[in-house]
Order: structure tokens, then sequence, then C-alpha cells
């Protein structure tokens, strides 16, 4: 700069907009509209929010195993929660035997948890998965070591909903990208099964897919051949995750460019290697979006199964609010599963960008 | 073709026989099972519902305890099956479960078309008239000019009808959509009648009464849903079963046996107590059960009076009179045929 010779005149910088007032100005009130919306806004709140927490914790209940203090009070009742938690958390498991519950479940987060480490997303994984399931289902199961066997009758609560959940995803992901290659497949077969399929079970609710499992397909079945019912709902599951993911995958597999089919297709790489090296790596990774998107719903979709008399986590809630003395606190139990549904997802959708964001660096496409 | 034919009748015996097969011994595979499966509701008041250690409770868990307690020995080798309105006569007819006891209403129809088989009634029910204590009306007769809370197109508007022109007498009718709202609206006092199943009322009355001792139920009731354990007609060996373990709680509860005092009763000189206990054998051989199958309901489960207390009177959260659900030498309906 010395070197030109010539120097232009130096400024001081631009006045940062910063500090709180400045926040405030830029952010609530930079223009009329936008003034009088925080005023109305400010207006509502000031009204809702005081009642809010009076209700939810001055004058609520924390503790208590008698109805009747509950009904004293003018706030909310959480001691439902706490009277009612095993029943919300395990439905009808043997209550001796909820522990079990408990490992079953911190061993899913753990699992789940540990996959969201990409430094560790290698066949190791996998056989930690593999493992880690059966160790679940053994659990959960028991009839060794003097554990009681416990049949899937009376499963019920947050570890069924994580094995619904992690069976639908582990069952339908493969499936979905198979249904995805087989629409996109040169043989006029398998494309219109494929497409078939996908079309289908994209028409039918998922509440008349369960009905179907749970109802109509024993009486299809020969005398005495049944399969579990929770299996039978599972393979539902399983079956509708598979044909919406399919969709978001086959989005993914148009998005890589013609060109790179050609370029593999031209030096003899065969089908298969094209497919699983070349093809899904970057199809896969392009929807990682709306992969996430069809996970959080097949989490939320397990409340479903309520309506074919399965206790998940709101099957349990709901049973466990029939109890007369405690139905009317109906508001505070939902709150309360409320919450941990919204901490699943919350957390699956906050990773998803995450993953997102590092798996985007370098890319253009 | 005369051959053809007969072959194709064979055949079609053959499977029809082999179908029979598989529905005839309910009683066998419950046995080599080594738990009983009963259908029930799995939210009613009363009837099914899960406390809060997460054990089933209600007078159909009781009946399918009671059964378990006969057959196999043990009231809690059962195993529930939830049902739903839509679920809970496919899922009998596949033999998903052995009894489905989710207060079924015995109807000629399902009893018939649809290949089942009733029990004796473990509940009668009705519409009741449940009104506020302060409105001192002690029969339907004294709800002139009352205001009625009913819902559109129910069994109830019907009954609230009926009854109001056979007395020659006024009504306003209240009518809401929603059984919640419907609720509401009568417990902060919308208006002086509620009518339902009286199980019903009694449930909502424990929701929803802020002190539920000021309601109260009229003497008079109208209609009929009688409610007890169903099975898949064709089995009569189980089909008996079930019969008669409902009225071994009836003729206990008659004869003045209880879980407190069936041991001591094994010593009375009464030879018809002494035959449902099974001092004097016989009853048990004739069903196809052990002698003991009586003595264990009663001291497993409880009688009849035990079980209502428990799950509808007055300790309960629903304190439902006994009504028609007392024995027949009470005012009540229940009658056991002899146990001989």
């Amino acid at each position: 700069m010395q070197a030109s010779g010539m120097t232009a005149p130096r400024l001081p910088p631009a006045k940062a907009a910063t500090g709180f007032w400045s926040w405030v100005r830029v952010g609530f009130f930079s223009s009329t509209g936008s003034s009088i919306l925080t005023l109305v806004m400010a207006a509502i709140l000031v009204v809702t929010l005081p009642p809010l927490v009076r209700w939810a914790f001055l004058d609520s209940i924390w503790q208590t195993d008698d109805p009747a203090i509950c009904r004293e009070a003018s706030g909310a009742c959480w001691a439902v929660v706490a009277e009612k938690h095993r029943v919300m958390l395990f439905g009808t498991y043997p209550y001796e035997q909820q522990w079990r519950g408990v490992l079953v479940v911190a061993l899913m987060v753990a699992l789940i948890l540990a996959s969201t480490v990409r430094r560790w997303w290698t066949p190791k994984l996998l056989m930690a998965w593999v493992a880690g399931l059966a160790v679940a289902l053994a659990l959960q199961f028991g009839g060794f070591l003097g554990l009681e066997f416990v049949q899937t009758t009376m499963w019920g609560g947050l570890p069924l909903t994580m094995f619904i959940f992690v069976g639908t995803i582990a069952g339908g992901m493969p499936f979905a990208v198979l249904l995805a290659l087989g629409r996109q497949s040169d043989m006029p077969i398998i494309q219109k099964l494929s497409a078939g399929y996908i079309e289908t079970i994209r028409g039918i609710p998922l509440v008349n897919i369960l009905f179907m499992a749970a109802l109509m397909f024993p009486l299809f079945m020969p005398e005495g051949v049944n399969f579990d019912k929770l299996l039978r709902a599972q393979v539902g599951m399983i079956m509708f995750f598979a044909a919406y993911t399919a969709e978001s995958v086959r989005g993914g597999l148009q998005a890589i460019p013609r060109g790179q089919y050609e370029a593999a297709d031209s030096l003899g790489v065969s089908y298969w290697d094209r497919t699983f090296k070349i093809v899904l790596p970057q199809a896969l990774r392009i929807v990682i979006p709306p992969i996430v998107n069809d996970v959080i719903r097949a989490f939320k979709n397990t409340s479903v199964l309520v309506i074919i008399g399965v206790l998940d986590l709101l099957g349990g809630t709901m049973a466990a609010l029939e109890d007369p003395e405690w139905t009317r606190y109906y508001v505070e139990a939902y709150l309360f599963i409320a919450i941990l549904y919204f901490v699943f997802c919350f957390s699956m959708s906050q990773y998803s960008q995450k993953l997102e964001a590092e798996l985007k660096s370098g890319r253009n496409y | 073709m005369r051959p053809l034919l007969l072959h194709a009748a064979a055949i079609a015996l053959g499977l029809a026989t082999v179908a029979q097969d598989a529905h005839a011994a309910t009683l066998d595979t419950v046995k080599q099972r080594g738990t009983l499966i009963c259908g029930i509701h799995g939210g009613r008041a009363g009837f099914s519902v899960i406390d809060s250690q997460g054990r089933w409770t209600g007078i159909d868990v009781d009946t399918c305890r009671a059964i378990a307690a006969a057959v196999l020995g043990d009231a809690s080798k059962t195993q529930f099956t939830k049902t739903t309105a839509q679920s809970r006569f496919p899922v009998l007819q596949t033999g998903e479960v052995d009894v489905l006891t989710n207060n079924v209403t015995k109807t000629l129809l399902r009893d018939t078309s649809l290949g089942f088989d009733f029990g004796p009634v473990t509940f009668y029910d009705a519409q009741g008239f449940l009104v506020p204590r302060s409105l001192n009306a002690k029969s339907v007769k004294d709800l002139d000019g009352a205001t009625v809370c009913v819902a559109p197109g129910s069994t109830s508007e019907k009954v609230v009808a009926d009854v109001f022109r056979r007395n020659d007498m006024q009504y306003k009718a209240v009518v809401i959509d929603k059984p919640q709202e419907l609720s509401q609206a009568f417990f902060s006092g919308r208006c002086d009648v509620n009518v339902q199943t009286t199980s019903g009322l009694a449930s909502q009355r424990a929701i929803f009464a802020k002190n539920p001792d000021d309601f109260v139920f009229l003497d008079e009731i109208a209609g009929k849903d009688p409610m007890g354990p169903v099975v898949r007609h064709g089995d009569d060996q189980w089909t008996d079963i079930v019969t008669w373990v409902v009225y071994a709680m009836i003729e206990a509860e008659e004869t003045g046996v209880s879980s407190a005092n069936v041991d001591k009763m094994l010593e009375s000189d009464d030879p018809g107590i002494r035959r449902l206990l099974g001092v004097t054998p016989g009853l048990g051989k004739a069903l196809g059960l052990d002698e003991q199958w009586a003595y264990r309901v009663i001291k497993q489960v409880g009688n009849y009076g035990e079980a209502y207390e428990r799950n509808f009177g007055e300790k309960s959260a629903l304190k439902l009179p006994r009504g028609m659900n007392n024995l027949w030498t009470k005012g009540g309906l229940l009658y056991s045929p002899p146990f001989n």
C-alpha cells in the first residue's frame, strides 16, 4: 500500500449496530407494523403468562398419592405423573421387572448416540447394533438366568415405542433403498412392481394398514397359525415407512448427474458396484433432510399403535388415565409425554442439521 | 361323476372335521399354553383398568382370573389383550383370545350370527338416573319439569322421552353431543338429571363431581344391558367351564363362602358347600377339571360380592349401589342354579 504512493483517507469503521437497545430497535421496532405487532404480542404474553406460570408452578401439586389434595389445589397436578409414571412409561410390563425396561431404553439411547459420531461409522457400529438389539430383546423377553419370561402382549410404554421405532428404521431403510432403486430400474416388471407398491401403500392411511395387520391378517391364516400381534404391527410400520422413504431416496438418485451413470457404464463398472460405490453414497447424502423428516415421522407414528390396543407411550398414558381418581388431570399427563416426544424429535432434527452442515462442506450440489 | 363327487364330499367332510378339532379344544389349548388369554376393554372403570402398578383390575378381569384359577390352578396365569369395540369380536373368532370379557352386552344376534356363546351375566347394566342430592328426588315421579342432559340420538334420549311420557310429565332437554361436555354440564349444575348407563354414570361421577357424595342414583332404571363372558360357539366343555366358574362365585356369595373363610368352610357340614368346594367329589370331574376348582376360584379371586365390592362398591371410586347386581335373595337378579 505504501509502495503505490497513493493513500486513501482512512475512515473509521461503520458504526456497528450492537448492544441491547439496537437489538431491540432492529428486532422489534423496525417499522410501524412491527412495533404494533410487538406491542400486541407483549400484551398477549402479559395476559396469558402469569396465569400459566401460576397454574404450572406456583399453585401446582408436585408430589402426593392422594388425589383429594389435587382436587383442592387450583393449579396443575403434576403428582399424576409421579403416581402413574410406571404405567405411562412401561404399560403392563410386570412392576418388579421394569428395571429391565430402563436398561433397554438406556441401551437403545446409547446406541443411537454412538451412531451420531461420524468417526464411528464403520462395520463395527453395525455389529454393535446387532449385538445391542439382541441384548435388548433378550432383556425385554427374559426367560433365562432366572429372569421372568414376559410376553409381547405385556410390553408397553417407552421400551415398546423404542423397539418399534428402531425396528421400523432398521427394517424400512434397506427396503426403501431397494424400492427406490427398483422404481428407477430398466427392468419393466421390477419397475412396475416397485412403483405399484409405493403408490398403493402411500394411498392407504397408516391406521388402515395397522388394522389390516392386527385384525384382517389372522382371518386369512389357517386355524392355529398365528403370528405375534406386535410383530404384525411392526411389519405394517416397516411397509409404511419404506414406501414413503423410497420416494425420498429416489429424489437423491435423480439428483446424481446422468454423466456419472454413463461414465461408470463406459468403464464397465457393474450395476451393484455403480450403485453402492458411486450413486448411493452421494444420493443418500443429498436426501438427509427428507429422510430425517421420515424418521421423525416414524417416531411419532408409533403412537398410532394405540388403535390396535398396543400400550405404547401414548397408549400407556391413556390407559393410566382411565383410573377415575386421576382422569381429570389428563392435561398434565399429556403435557409430560408431549415433552418426552419433543425431546426425541427435536434432538433428531438438530442432529440432522449439524450433519447436513458437516457433509455439505466442499460440495456445491 | 359320482365317485368324484363322493371324493369331494369326503374331502370337504374331512376338512370340516379338522376345523372342528382345531376349535374344539380350548381347554387343552389353555392347559398346554399354561396361560389363559382374555380380551378386555382395558379402559372402563370398574370393568378393566390398569392400576398405578400396571396391574389389571375390574370385574371383567376378575372373571378372567377366576377361570384361570379353576382351569390352571393359579389366578395369575392370565394374559390380557386390550381390545376395542371394532377388534373384540374378530380376536375371539380367530382364536387369539380364549374368552372375551369386554363388557359385551348379550343379544340374540351376537349369540347366533357371530358364532358365539354367552356365559352367565356378570354385570347387569341399564340406563340410570343420576341427580344432585339437593334435588331431594327419590323417584322419577319427582322429576316433573326437570332439566335433563342428554346426548342426541342416544339410547338415553329415547329412555327419557319414554319415561316422561309414561308418567305424563314435562321436561326440558339440554342436548349436548360430546360425552365429556355433557358430564361437565351436568356436574356444574346446568341440568338436574343425567341419564346414561349406571356404570358410566358412576365413573363420571367419580371423575367430574367436586364431591361425589352430592349426587345420588334414583331407584328406577330403564333398558337392558346384561354383560358377561363370551366364548366361541361349538366348544361345549369350555362354555360349561366358563359358565360354572361364574355361577360358583355367585353360589359362594349366596352360601356365605368368601376368600376369608373358605378354608374353614372346607369343614362345613352343609352338603351344598361340601359339593361346591369339592369335599364331596363329583362336580369337578363332571366339568373335566379337578375337584378343587371352585375352592381355588373363591380362595384366589373371592365370591361375586367381594369382586363387586372391590370394583364398584363403597370402597371403590365408583360407589355404585348393587341394585340388580345383588343376589336374588336380596332383591337382585343374581341366581345360580344348584351345584349338584
